[in-house]
């Protein structure tokens, strides 16, 4: 079978969510690559959920959140992206190509700027091909 | 042999080192005179740094006739994986000890490269190294006298936990001698034992929560400092202070002994419960106390943290979830 990337994507309820719900009530086109998870903001996004995504074979990850200033919580999408900046860095030095994991920031209006991020990143994974940690993993566990 | 004038038979005991150096084996020591009243209840039947004792002696011991082994280190070669094996079969409880067979430890650090590249780095290119026909050790070699084998270096280095199932684990590097006693009592009298699985010698908490620093909730970091870039006050939060802490991401138990003698919390006692791995816990954590809004002064700041996988993963690679670097 030919590889088709899996994106897992955290979307906050208040902005991104409803941005992505625009672009399927506008009956737009775009890849059918994303599994959508909501969220109730963006600050919630763990990195133990963004690595738990990878170690379970998801190709990429995209985090979307409120643009800056609009956060429903004030300020929960600036925490966002601080840990954001920061699990970038450490999966870069765990091996991962940085394209991989993603951070934007889409508002309730831009149904039309999802559909094209869900296009550019799945275009950007199938040249990326597979992600290697599963194989990766394969070996790691000796117990029969 | 049954002896009923005896109430409390002595229980046996075995300790074994994998990929360890021997601190756990000497914090068993560090048990000063409680090491009498262990072997006042119990029989050392296996303890490579303080008995002769052979690995053939081992495996012919009955199964389950080791009432509780002591399993110190990370698997890294087909040695420490063949006792691991052996011993779990050997023992009714299989205690992860330390570190090292509770996350992979130090040793696990060895995760961050592939065994080529080590070998390649060891055999071939340390400045110590003079090897022109680039020999490298081989698992078997024929002399006259038969075929002489050593262990088979692997390619990943593995938390007990992933070689052989594993009744409790006490983490530490090292553990502290205090917990160990308590442990040890728990398993002679079977009284207190939690459920199989369980971290035991630890507590429930963080270490911030035993930490007497002065602390308020409100952390902000403008830059991160190594603790040599900083004079420390001895008495704030070092995280308050800019200084990297793991407390916050590690579980309490050792008594916070660094931070007592000034130096900022490394993350030997794993993360706390309901949390599985110590390095996405001090990333959340961190991630709310880098004071800057946008993402040109955010990656400054992030910039001051020279090494964050191997910080944030000093003793727990292998039993993080990416587990090693992706090959």
């Amino acid at each position: 079978m030919s590889y088709r990337p899996t994106i897992v994507a955290f979307l906050c309820n208040w902005c991104a969510y409803t941005g992505a719900d625009l672009a399927g009530t506008s009956r737009l086109h775009y890849a059918p690559n994303i599994r959508i998870i909501r969220v109730m903001c963006s600050g919630r996004v763990e990195p133990t959920f963004i690595l738990k995504a990878f170690q379970q074979g998801a190709d990429g990850v995209l985090v979307c959140g409120c643009h800056p200033g609009d956060c429903h919580y004030h300020e929960g999408n600036y925490k966002c992206l601080r840990r954001f900046k920061l699990i970038q860095k450490y999966v870069d030095q765990m091996g991962i190509e940085k394209d991989r994991l993603r951070l934007e920031w889409i508002s309730a209006s831009e149904g039309q700027q999802f559909a094209e991020l869900v296009n550019n990143m799945t275009k950007t994974l199938l040249l990326l091909g597979p992600v290697k940690i599963q194989r990766s993993l394969e070996v790691q566990h000796l117990k029969q | 042999m049954s002896d009923s004038s005896i109430p409390n038979p002595k229980i046996k005991l075995a300790v074994y080192w994998g990929s360890a150096c021997g601190g756990c084996c000497v914090s068993v020591l560090d048990t000063h005179e409680k090491l009498l009243d262990i072997v006042n209840a119990a029989d050392l039947v296996f303890w490579p740094i303080a008995m002769d004792i052979k690995y053939k002696d081992v495996e012919a011991m009955a199964d389950q006739s080791i009432d509780l082994t002591l399993f110190n280190g990370a698997v890294r070669n087909s040695e420490n994986k063949h006792m691991a094996e052996v011993l779990r079969k050997k023992s009714k409880v299989l205690v992860a000890y330390g570190a090292c067979a509770y996350m992979g430890g130090i040793p696990g650090l060895a995760n961050f490269h592939s065994r080529e590249e080590i070998f390649k780095r060891v055999y071939e290119e340390s400045e110590s190294t003079l090897n022109p026909d680039k020999v490298r050790p081989v698992e078997e070699f024929e002399v006259k006298e038969g075929v002489l084998k050593i262990p088979e270096f692997f390619n990943d280095v593995y938390t007990l936990n992933q070689v052989v199932d594993v009744d409790y684990f006490i983490p530490g590097c090292p553990p502290q001698s205090e917990r160990l006693v308590e442990v040890f009592t728990a398993v002679i009298t079977g009284i207190g034992l939690p459920p199989k699985g369980s971290v035991v010698g630890a507590l429930e908490k963080t270490n911030c929560d035993e930490c007497l620093r002065k602390k308020t909730d409100n952390k902000v970091i403008k830059r991160f400092y190594r603790p040599w870039e900083i004079e420390d006050d001895k008495e704030t939060c070092f995280l308050e202070q800019g200084v990297i802490c793991m407390g916050p991401a590690t579980r309490g138990g050792c008594g916070v002994r660094c931070v007592t003698g000034h130096s900022p919390c490394r993350g030997c006692y794993g993360p706390p419960p309901n949390s599985t791995d110590p390095g996405a816990k001090m990333m959340s954590s961190i991630g709310t106390m880098i004071d800057a809004d946008s993402p040109e002064e955010i990656d400054e700041i992030i910039e001051t943290i020279v090494d964050p996988a191997g910080l944030f993963y000093r003793f727990s690679l292998p039993g993080s979830i990416l587990g090693r670097k992706v090959l």
